[in-house]
């Protein structure tokens, strides 16, 4: 069986986002760029996939721009064993890049498609949900635990009501909460192993996927601050300023 | 223009979510706001949609596949459903965020996640990067608008008389590829996170989850649900369904104490619109003081006993 991991490189969750005074979009330029932490997770949990024999080949994919390798040269060094970039320097809406990885899932048809629940730039949470919909197949979102045996996967999910569990038939979409797994930290041989390993770049006008209809983004704005309140010294003072405020 | 929105539930009540979306369709300004209740045994569930101010009708499908919400069986019939109307809305909790982008690329339309604002009928705000920043869209007036609301912009609307209600049959092949196994809900007693007035959060400062005992019981004096950070989640000390912010819930509580927390932004994104923030932290320069309207520098073993002692 394959496995198709979806990484997105992504501004790094530690880099401070402002958004540009002209409202023109949100100041990134030259900002440490990773992979998606919930697509780390999607390809850690693959690659323990493979390492238990229950898949052969783990292939990532990712659609950005050219200097995306980067992030699919980190997934090769973590274990993967070829990669996939569809070029596009024009940032893809969800339902187009579930588009896009359709038409990659019909050429490579893998067992299993992992991405992660989130995109920590859009916040999206939808691509998953709607490749599952495009390709007929069962989702299971928010995955926390995935349990293979034979032609089912049994996973667990985190709801709001607390931890969910259904049973998928494969092949089958997954996309990975925070408490799936800690992903492997990479080492220096492996990055130089990685490098020789295939990397496949695909222009996306020669998919022929078509970009579906999109809402316009007009404007780009801060979020209205919250004014720091005051420090008080003791737990009477505090008391007394929730009275005051009438939340107790 | 007509908006459908899809109710949330667990088989027996209705979720507060559902009224939240209400009120964020009642911004649109469309003609009729229909509520559909899709379930297994539903009659119910339906009444108490039927009597949610602003609401015109309520759609009953009523099915043993909808026993369980599965987006995979639930997603075509919205979909049916969802034929004729210029909005279909569903709240942003795991369950809208599971279901409708399934819906939305079976109809070939692209759906906004997190709606906060309502400025015109094609014209909305949502966040991006964790809440750092706000986009205005504007969508195509005609096509219809698929939309997770953000529960904690939205006050849930009233009651009021009760809206016709219609059952209504679908003839749809739904897919048996995907089972429902189990639910493990925590069967505590305290207020709903997503809806209590108050809340107290505990985060990696409290140690162990015995010493998470002391968020529960200072929660349970003020009458308040707890919450806890991705931190305290992850060491085990509280479960997943209690994480506060950008990947667990987002929340608008009138009080929110956070105990041990030191305010990284993922968390910070899930409290933005709480009406009072108190931190209690050793550090003081913790940035959950940033945003805090009251803090207290210090040892919350310390602290919170005195807390629970003045309380009573
Ligand atoms: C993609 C992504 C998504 C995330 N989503 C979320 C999310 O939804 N929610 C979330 O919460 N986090 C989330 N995080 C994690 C977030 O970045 C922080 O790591 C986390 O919030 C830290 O939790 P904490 O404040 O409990 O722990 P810490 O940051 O370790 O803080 C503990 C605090 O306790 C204080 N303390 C310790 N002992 C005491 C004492 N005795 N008395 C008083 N104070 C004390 C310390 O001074 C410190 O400030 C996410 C991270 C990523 C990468
Ligand atoms: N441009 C992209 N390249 C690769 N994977 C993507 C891309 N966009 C979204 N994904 C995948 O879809 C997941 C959810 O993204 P989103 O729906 O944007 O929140 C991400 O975690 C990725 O696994």
């Amino acid at each position: 069986m394959k496995i198709l991991v979806a990484l997105k490189r992504v501004v790094d969750y530690n880099v401070r986002i402002q958004v540009k005074p002209d409202g023109s979009g949100v100041a990134v330029e030259g900002a440490k760029m990773s992979i998606n932490p919930f697509d780390e997770i999607a390809l850690e949990e693959a690659l323990r996939l493979k390492e238990a024999d229950k898949a052969e080949e783990v292939i990532v994919v990712s659609i950005g721009p050219e200097a995306a390798q980067q992030q699919l040269r980190t997934g090769l060094a973590m274990g993967a064993d070829r990669a996939i970039l569809v070029q596009s320097d024009e940032a893809v809406s969800p339902l187009h890049a579930a588009r896009i990885l359709h038409t990659l899932v019909q050429a490579e048809q893998p067992g299993l498609v992992l991405l992660g629940k989130q995109a920590i730039d859009d916040d999206s949470n939808q691509t998953g949900q709607m490749l599952a919909a495009l390709w007929g197949r069962p989702q299971a979102t928010f995955a926390s635990k995935v349990a293979l045996e034979g032609e089912t996967a049994t996973v667990t999910r985190e709801v709001d009501a607390g931890l969910e569990t259904i049973a998928v038939d494969l092949p089958a979409v997954i996309t990975s909460d925070l408490r799936l797994n800690e992903p492997r930290f990479v080492k220096l041989p492996d990055i130089m192993k990685a490098k020789r390993k295939p990397l496949d770049i695909r222009p996306l006008e020669e998919l022929g996927v078509t970009p579906p209809p999109a809402c316009q983004i007009v404007r780009w704005r801060a979020p209205e601050p919250r004014q720091a309140g005051h420090k008080v010294e003791t737990v009477d003072e505090l008391l007394t300023a929730l009275k005051e405020r009438g939340v107790l | 223009m007509r908006c459908l929105i899809i109710a949330e539930h667990d088989g027996q009540n209705l979720n507060t979510a559902t009224a939240r979306a209400v009120a964020a369709a009642s911004q649109l300004g469309v003609e009729a706001i229909d509520v559909a209740v899709l379930a297994h045994g539903g009659q119910a569930l339906a009444e108490q949609a039927a009597i949610l101010e602003g609401v015109s009708q309520v759609l009953l499908l009523d099915r043993e596949e909808n026993a369980h919400p599965l987006a995979a069986v639930l997603a075509p019939q919205i979909a049916a459903l969802a034929e004729g109307y210029s909005h279909l809305f569903m709240p942003s909790t795991t369950f809208g965020k599971d279901v409708l982008p399934r819906v939305a690329a079976l109809m070939g339309l692209p759906q906004i996640s997190d709606l906060m604002t309502v400025k015109g009928p094609h014209h909305f705000e949502r966040p991006v990067y964790a809440g750092n920043a706000i986009i205005e869209l504007q969508c195509p007036p005609e096509q219809p608008v698929l939309a997770t609301v953000r529960t904690a912009s939205f006050k849930p609307v009233g009651t009021g008389d009760a809206a016709p209600i219609e059952t209504r049959a679908l003839e749809i092949d739904l897919p048996g590829h995907t089972r429902f196994v189990a639910l493990e809900a925590d069967a505590g007693d305290r207020p709903d996170l997503q809806s209590a007035e108050r809340v107290v959060s505990g985060g990696r400062g409290l140690g162990s989850e015995e010493n998470f005992r002391l968020v529960e019981q200072l929660a349970d004096k003020l009458h308040a649900a707890v919450g806890a950070s991705r931190a305290a989640v992850d060491a085990g000390y509280a479960p997943n369904d209690l994480q506060v912010g950008q990947t667990g819930k987002i929340i608008a509580p009138e009080l929110y104490i956070a105990l041990g927390i030191s305010g990284a932004i993922q968390h910070l994104t899930g409290i933005k619109d709480a009406g009072t923030i108190v931190a209690i932290n050793k550090d003081p320069d913790a940035p959950i003081f940033e945003v805090a309207d009251l803090g207290l520098v210090g040892d919350l073993f310390e602290i919170v006993p005195q807390l629970l002692e003045k309380l009573d």
